[in-house]
């Protein structure tokens, strides 16, 4: 019984200590970004990795979601003789919901899973030890330029899926089941809120892009430096970016409502 | 605590454990200024691990390491990357930095830690290639090099910023005869012509007896000989012995620690 809660002590008190380090290494990364702004170098490079290498993806997915959202749409509303109104559904579930949510889930898969294997790999064939023993800092060097990447990277991201969306639920709305061309484009504009619904998605998918990528960068640099630790540290990267995104989109979701 | 006397690096009573095991029991090791010191001991002792703690990337649980009699596991990380400018470290798989070229890889160090204009940088990354007969390799991409070509350019690269010490990690294992020939010269004659220091950590015995000028044999977290090459081949410690002459039996265990062989047979029946 003693033992137990000597057992329980122990697990809580490492639980916290582990914590704290991470919470550290997180405030070093973003330390790091003043020196990091310095060599914009650094960060062309892993926007171009990151962000525009993930392009593909992400135009090809908005354009089957939002084709997708067009015919869903049109089935419900005509029912209720509301198909005008086909342009307000497919653009406010894509900026508030899908566009941010689909855009990270997609991110991760993508840009995540990548990054935490160069970075472990990095770290199995020591080049970050070597970078430390030759007096360069890799919180500076390697983290800070990916996250800062990852973030900025993420809401243009989204950006590009939900508009993509968009245009995929025009072809089928418009061109393809006779929705008024007028009104699928006037109600949107009519109904999509600046404040309320644009910003809205743009925080989800700022909150969403520091998420994912704190996460595939952080997996890279703690998995344990062999074949096995790094496969491991990528498959945790994807799984918890989806578990952490649906999450939080709910949570923030019930705060900006 | 400044120090009067020659050595590079002191180190005092050393402690170091991983989990539950012991690596390091109180050890002490004096490295001199300007000479080659070999660290030598079976695989699995802990080499790679002394030269982290003198390169401050693992801290001791006990005991000091003076560098220049500074002492480095108390050092901010602000001091401590001052100080990694005077080491070159020279990994045991090279870590070479697989995203660049084998020029820039040299090139790395020089270009994060000083303002020199490129035509200069490019002479000097030429001089290092050169010392390492592999100029002609400039252009490659760490993945086209061999195990000893990789060493190699990591040596090059180690003495880009022309540091005071050298820490080598197993410089002589994956060498063909010829290139090891030519490394072994290549450490001496760096040494003694950029007068470095160097400290080799190696269980190849005959290179490293060649090419020391003082030697410590460290076995289960404990320093078991010390001193210059004639000595440790005239020694008639058993434990020099053993290692020097490369006997499987002796007081250096080649088991990892285990129960009796017998106990461990039965258990299956
Ligand atoms: N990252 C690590 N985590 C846990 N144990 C380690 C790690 N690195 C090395 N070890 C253990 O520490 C001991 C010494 O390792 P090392 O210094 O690499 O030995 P050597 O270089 O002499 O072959 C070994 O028993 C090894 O299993
Ligand atoms: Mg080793």
């Amino acid at each position: 019984m003693f033992d137990w809660f000597a057992q329980l002590g122990k697990n809580t008190i490492e639980f916290y200590a582990r914590l704290g380090k991470e919470i550290l290494l997180f405030i070093q990364t973003l330390l790091a970004f003043g020196p990091v702004l310095m060599r914009p170098g650094l960060i062309t490079q892993q926007l171009y990795s990151i962000g525009v290498r993930s392009m593909l993806i992400i135009i090809v997915s908005g354009f089957f979601v939002g084709m997708v959202l067009g015919l869903q749409g049109y089935n419900t509303l005509v029912d209720f003789g509301a198909e005008e109104s086909l342009g307000v559904v497919v653009a406010l579930s894509l900026v508030r919901e899908l566009g941010p949510v689909v855009t990270a889930l997609l991110y991760a898969g993508r840009a995540g899973s990548a990054l935490t294997a160069e970075i472990g790999l990095m770290k199995a064939t020591e080049q970050l030890s070597g970078l430390e023993m030759m007096a360069v800092n890799p919180v500076e060097r390697i983290l800070a330029p990916r996250l800062f990447a990852g973030i900025i990277s993420m809401p243009l991201l989204a950006a590009m899926f939900s508009a993509v969306g968009i245009f995929g639920g025009y072809l089928v709305g418009v061109d393809l089941l006779g929705v008024d061309e007028g009104s699928y484009w006037s109600q949107m504009q009519a109904k999509v809120d600046y404040d309320k619904d644009i910003v809205n998605g743009v925080i989800k998918s700022f909150v969403f892009g520091i998420v994912t990528t704190w996460i595939a960068v952080y997996e890279g640099y703690k998995c344990i430096p062999t074949s096995e630790g790094v496969s491991r540290a990528t498959t945790r990267t994807v799984v918890y970016s989806a578990l952490v995104v649906l999450g939080l989109d709910f949570l923030l979701t019930a705060l900006m409502l | 605590m400044p120090e009067i006397d020659n050595n590079l690096v002191r180190i005092r009573d050393l402690h170091f454990s991983r989990g539950h095991s012991k690596i390091f029991n109180g050890i002490d090791i004096d490295i001199p200024k300007g000479k080659i010191t070999a660290i030598m001991g079976p695989s699995g002792t802990g080499k790679t691990t002394l030269l982290k703690l003198i390169g401050g990337q693992l801290k001791p649980q006990r005991g000091t390491v003076f560098f220049h009699g500074e002492d480095i596991p108390s050092m901010k990380t602000k001091k401590l990357y001052e100080v990694r400018k005077k080491m070159g470290m020279l990994f045991q798989s090279g870590a070479l930095l697989t995203d660049m070229s084998v020029f820039d890889n040299i090139a790395f160090p020089m270009r994060e830690h000083t303002e020199l204009p490129e035509v200069m940088i490019r002479d000097m990354v030429l001089m290092k290639l050169q010392a390492v007969g592999l100029r002609g390799a400039r252009d490659l991409n760490p993945s086209q090099l061999s195990g000893g070509m990789a060493r190699r350019v990591a040596l090059a690269r180690a003495i880009a910023l022309d540091p005071e010490m050298i820490l080598y990690d197993e410089p002589f294992t994956g060498q063909d005869p010829i290139s090891m020939g030519a490394l072994v010269e290549l450490i001496r004659s760096m040494n003694d012509a950029l007068e470095l220091t160097s400290v080799i950590v190696s269980h190849d015995i005959h290179e490293t007896l060649a090419i020391a000028d003082k030697i410590y044999i460290i076995s289960q977290g404990k320093v078991v000989g010390h001193g210059s090459p004639q000595e440790m081949n005239q020694s008639d410690s058993p434990w020099i012995n053993q290692f020097v002459h490369g006997e499987a039996d002796g007081p250096v265990p080649f088991h990892y620690p285990a129960c009796s062989y017998k106990d461990d047979i039965l258990q299956g029946v």
